[in-house]
């Protein structure tokens, strides 16, 4: 009876990635409004956009530890885009990480991911970039350093942490689940940023959705863990955050922000409601025991505590617990509470803006405090934000600032 | 000559209150809407961060958020008699520059003129008798009833933190039990009530008035507004008047509509431009557009279909002078009606110095008070008083900040340590009774334009011609003698009465609630524009604001400007729209 029903859900599991094939073949508008829907989940356009440039044009620079990569124009532009690209090109640079030149592409572009797509998915999403108008635009050459700069070394890089493939449902988990899994795994490709990345750039596949570094950011854990993770978002939660780009829990801003504007929030509700399904279901692993609670009578405490009296209570009110949906509560903050303080640090640095939706038009602002505090006194606000009303983490260094400071200084502003 | 630029549904002159609302209602509509604002953008999270919003020095003594005087101004003098010369420093008013407009630093006291206010000349006419013939009051066009729906949508838009004191009818306790009656409660409780208004309070009820608390734009809760626009609870730091909320918490076109607004694509904004005339066609009947220069100093020609004036009261009534739209008023003959029946506020004080009651006056809000209304409009008998209309009397707990506050008994020195110590002795136990009173319009009191003295562009300035009348001064003093009665109930160790005085004086601050210039009314004989707030020469011109009160009531301003728009939005969206013209047959 059990193999009975294992069976059936993974054969329904596929019908639902496949039943889209069947639609699609019904008229082409159907295939492009599944392509737009795609290239939403992917978000597309946040890199393939620059600042001042049209849409999906290319030419943004994308700040890696290895050098710096421009994305290119994906209109239907001959010349400088992809319109001379045959749909088996595209495929293959979707599929295997190979340009239509033969060369292979750098991992900034989430081939690993976008693998696990199924060809009449990639397909669908061509005929969607087919209806952009074609831009004419030269990007920048992505330069990296040596011997990156040679696209063959990745080849090496392919062959260690890369491996075509498309999505494999699990059969034991619901169709929203599987739908969940395949938009995370694939087109969201939530781990490019929320996965930690080994030295070469390449996701630790066993720290999945655990966190990770780029650009002076950290993408906090997503995974399903109570302190630092999404433990405590229902699913509900997480829909809403995805939607509105806020919840009772937490705010988007910074690249989230950008994310929940280009693409999650323009998703339907079942997707959504798929994703957090999905999310909800990854194992945070063993939880990190909690670092022992600094001292009460800690001078850091006292000075982090009478900062954030002056200085934060205002918003986040004194007992931490906020304005749900306004100004996000501190307590029990998984953002607060990273193993990696990056993002505490830099938000209190340069503050943040949160996403502005349709749904929640106003984009509330934490100022920024670097003309104000010294680093200390970041660093202080910071370890007393991450030990107060039970929250726990290791505490903030003064040196963690200042390196940041500096970081973000010479970093040039692109959000 | 001026660059034309392809024509527009509605243009909208100004990007304050008045501008976004109706950038809202015809975007919902499905019109192209295009405001021009002369100043620059402003919002929250850049502009007045916490961090360093409550810089008192900055917003206030170095005027950071006002209207330029070197850039334009008004000139100024009691009577037509003399020759008025330009204010080179604001004083008694402060009107501003920028996106959200005046609105982004207004204290938030947000009233509904009383019934009677609406139908001031036939009413005290009726109860009182003829009045002077140099009283030049008149009915608004537009009754209390009318508007009703549109106060409260206004006051729901702003989550008003309020108690209603007259629902359907029904007078219910706490409110305020001589407001016109209200469809549904105000969207949020009141205020926390801190000490000096509650002693006031206490007070007052002793002395057999009907205390309620003020209502306000300030957020006793968050709130989020019917267009999805979220306050934030008000943190009571005291920096509401004269400087931008931090907080998310004071009710502006910023922190209500502008945020929904700006996302539409049928929506443009242009700052840093001025317009400098509306245009007419060659017939005079409609408007054709508006032409404006940018801050490089090139003009453009922005064609129309329907032109909105919405900048401050004082530029409504001079654009229409500069372009000639209209007949200016002649206070000699009494022929005309732009810049006609200017009117303002008058107030006046009483201090009350305790000894052993903390009240801890920086723990403030704009409209953070205790108001009695037993002496406004016609809420009580005026028989052979002199006077007719009235005003309310409060005891709010704006702020304490430093520069500004510093109470002192008659008979203090002004400088020296006798006045710092009795600053030091004074500053967190006295409580000020404030009266805040109508101005009725007067012939003598009106706007037109300065024959000598030119703006930046080289266009005169406008000329403000006001003084307090006796009807003004009679009545002041007499809410000065009830607010002192209840001072005295107060048991402070002394009161200070300060009566206003004398000729207005456009020196200190007062109010910035300059009214008239661009009245409504019955017809074109005697208003600039009808009930809708449309132009009787041009009819598709209108003209929003405080400009359009035929005279002044005891409130504060905002609240009866914000139903106006709706009420007159209402018509041009469900009349003007389906067929053009004038709504009101002159």
């Amino acid at each position: 009876m059990r193999t009975a029903w294992t069976l059936l859900l993974a054969s329904s599991a596929i019908a639902v990635l496949a039943a889209s094939v069947v639609r699609a073949a019904d008229t082409s508008f159907a295939k492009i409004e599944r392509g737009r829907h795609l290239v939403d989940v992917g978000d597309c356009v946040a890199c393939h956009t620059n600042s001042k440039g049209k849409p999906f044009a290319g030419g943004l620079p994308i700040e890696t530890p290895f050098g710096t990569v421009f994305s290119p124009n994906i209109t239907p532009d001959r010349e400088t885009g992809i319109g001379a690209w045959s749909d088996n090109d595209f495929y293959r640079a979707m599929h295997n990480g190979i340009a239509a030149d033969g060369s292979r592409l750098y991992p900034a572009f989430p081939y690993p991911y976008f693998t696990k797509l199924t060809r009449d998915d990639v397909m669908a999403i061509r005929a969607y970039l087919n209806t952009l108008p074609a831009v004419k635009h030269k990007t920048p050459r992505t330069q990296l350093d040596w011997p990156l700069n040679y696209r063959v070394t990745m080849r090496g890089w392919d062959l260690l942490f890369f491996k075509p493939g498309a999505f494999r449902p699990d059969p034991k988990k619901s169709l929203e689940w599987n739908r969940g899994a395949y938009l995370v795994q694939g087109a969201g490709h939530c781990g490019a940023c929320h996965t930690p990345k080994n030295t070469l750039g390449a996701d630790e596949k066993n720290k999945a959705l655990r966190g990770g570094t780029f650009a002076n950011w950290f993408a906090p854990e997503i995974a399903n863990n109570m302190r630092s993770g999404t433990g405590s978002w229902s699913v509900d939660d997480i829909v809403e955050y995805l939607k509105t780009g806020r919840n009772k829990h937490s705010g988007a801003s910074g690249p989230m922000g950008q994310v929940v504007a280009d693409s999650t929030s323009k998703l339907p509700d079942s997707d959504l409601r798929a994703i957090a399904t999905y999310i909800k279901d990854v194992d945070g692993g063993p939880a990190p025991a909690p670092p022992p609670p600094p001292k009460q009578d800690d001078k850091v405490m006292g000075a982090g505590r009478a900062i954030y009296g002056d200085s934060c209570s205002a918003c986040h009110q004194a007992d931490g617990k906020g304005v749900p949906r306004m100004f996000p509560p501190l307590v029990h903050n998984a953002n607060a509470q990273q193993h990696d303080p990056t993002t505490l640090i830099r938000i209190l640095l340069q503050g943040t803006q949160m996403v502005a939706t349709d749904k929640r038009p106003t984009p509330f602002a934490m100022p920024a405090f670097d003309w104000k505090l010294k680093d200390d006194q970041i660093a202080a606000v910071a370890t007393f934000v991450r030990n107060a009303w039970g929250n726990s983490a290791p505490p903030v260094t003064p040196k963690q600032v200042a390196g940041l400071r500096q970081q973000l200084q010479q970093q040039p502003a692109t959000e | 000559m001026a660059k034309k630029l392809p024509s527009i549904d509605v243009v909208l002159v100004g990007f304050g209150w008045t501008a976004a609302m109706l950038g809202q209602e015809f975007t919902d509509a499905g019109l192209k809407v295009l405001a021009i604002e002369r100043g620059g953008w402003r919002d929250t999270s850049t502009d007045f961060a916490v961090t360093f919003a409550q810089d008192e020095l900055r917003y206030y003594w170095r005027r950071a958020l006002f209207e330029e005087p070197a850039r334009e101004t008004l000139t100024f003098r009691n009577d037509p008699s003399q020759t008025a010369l330009p204010m080179r420093h604001l004083g008694s008013f402060l009107p501003a520059t920028g996106v959200g407009g005046a609105g982004v630093h207004w204290n938030g006291m947000t009233w509904r003129f009383l019934p009677s206010d609406f139908v001031a000349k036939s009413h005290n006419t009726q109860r009182y008798g003829a009045l002077s013939a140099d009283m030049t009051i008149q009915d608004w066009g537009v009754t209390y009833n009318e508007l009703e729906p549109y106060y409260d949508k206004f006051e729901y838009l702003c989550g008003i933190s309020g108690k209603a004191g007259n629902l359907k009818g029904q007078i219910q306790a706490g409110g305020n039990p001589f407001e016109g009656p209200r469809s549904r409660e105000y969207p949020n409780p009141p205020m926390k009530m801190v000490y000096g208004p509650t002693l006031f309070a206490q007070a007052a009820t002793e002395t057999g008035h009907k205390p309620f608390p003020g209502p306000a734009a300030n957020m006793s809760r968050p709130y989020t507004n019917p267009l999805g626009v979220q306050l934030g609870p008000c943190t009571y730091c005291g920096f509401c008047e004269k400087y931008g909320c931090g907080n998310y918490s004071k009710a502006s076109a910023l922190t209500t509509v502008i945020p929904v607004l700006l996302r539409k694509k049928n929506f443009e904004l242009r700052t840093e431009c001025e317009v400098l005339t509306v245009n007419k066609d060659s017939a005079g009947k409609r408007a054709t557009g508006l032409t404006y220069v940018d801050a490089q100093g090139e003009e453009f020609e922005q064609p129309a279909e329907i032109v909105v004036l919405c900048a401050y009261a004082t530029h409504n009534p001079r654009l229409l002078l500069l372009s000639g739209i209209g007949q200016p008023y002649d206070p000699k003959s009494g022929q005309g009606v732009v810049g006609k029946n200017y009117a303002y506020q008058i107030t006046s004080s009483v201090d009350v110095f305790f000894d052993d009651k903390i009240l801890n006056p920086f723990i403030g809000a704009g409209a953070l008070g205790m108001v009695i209304d037993d002496y406004n409009g016609d809420n009580f008998d005026h028989s052979g008083l002199g006077f007719i209309g009235g005003g309310y009397i409060a005891c709010w707990n704006t702020n304490g900040r430093p520069i500004e506050t510093h109470p002192v008994p008659k008979g203090t020195p002004k400088w020296g340590s006798k006045w710092k110590a009795a600053v030091k002795k004074n500053y967190l136990t006295t409580a000020t009774v404030a009266t805040h009173g109508a101005v009725m319009s007067h012939r003598n009191n009106y706007y037109d334009l300065d024959p000598t003295y030119r703006d930046v562009h080289g266009r005169p300035l406008l000329r403000l011609t006001f003084d307090f009348t006796d009807n003004e001064h009679k009545m002041s003093n007499y809410l000065t003698d009830r607010a002192a009665d209840i001072a005295k109930a107060m048991k402070a160790r002394e009161i200070h009465a300060k009566p206003r005085e004398g000729h207005y004086d456009i020196v200190p601050y007062q109010t910035t609630h300059n009214t008239g210039g661009t009245i409504m009314g019955a017809d074109p004989k005697s208003s600039v524009v009808n009930r809708y707030l449309q132009s009787w020469d041009l009819h598709n011109l209108f003209v929003m604001g405080a400009s359009v009160f035929p005279q002044n009531a005891g409130y504060n301003p905002t609240g009866t400007i914000g139903a106006l728009t709706y009420w007159a939005a209402n018509a041009i969206r469900t009349q003007y729209l389906k067929s053009p013209g004038p709504l009101v047959q002159a």
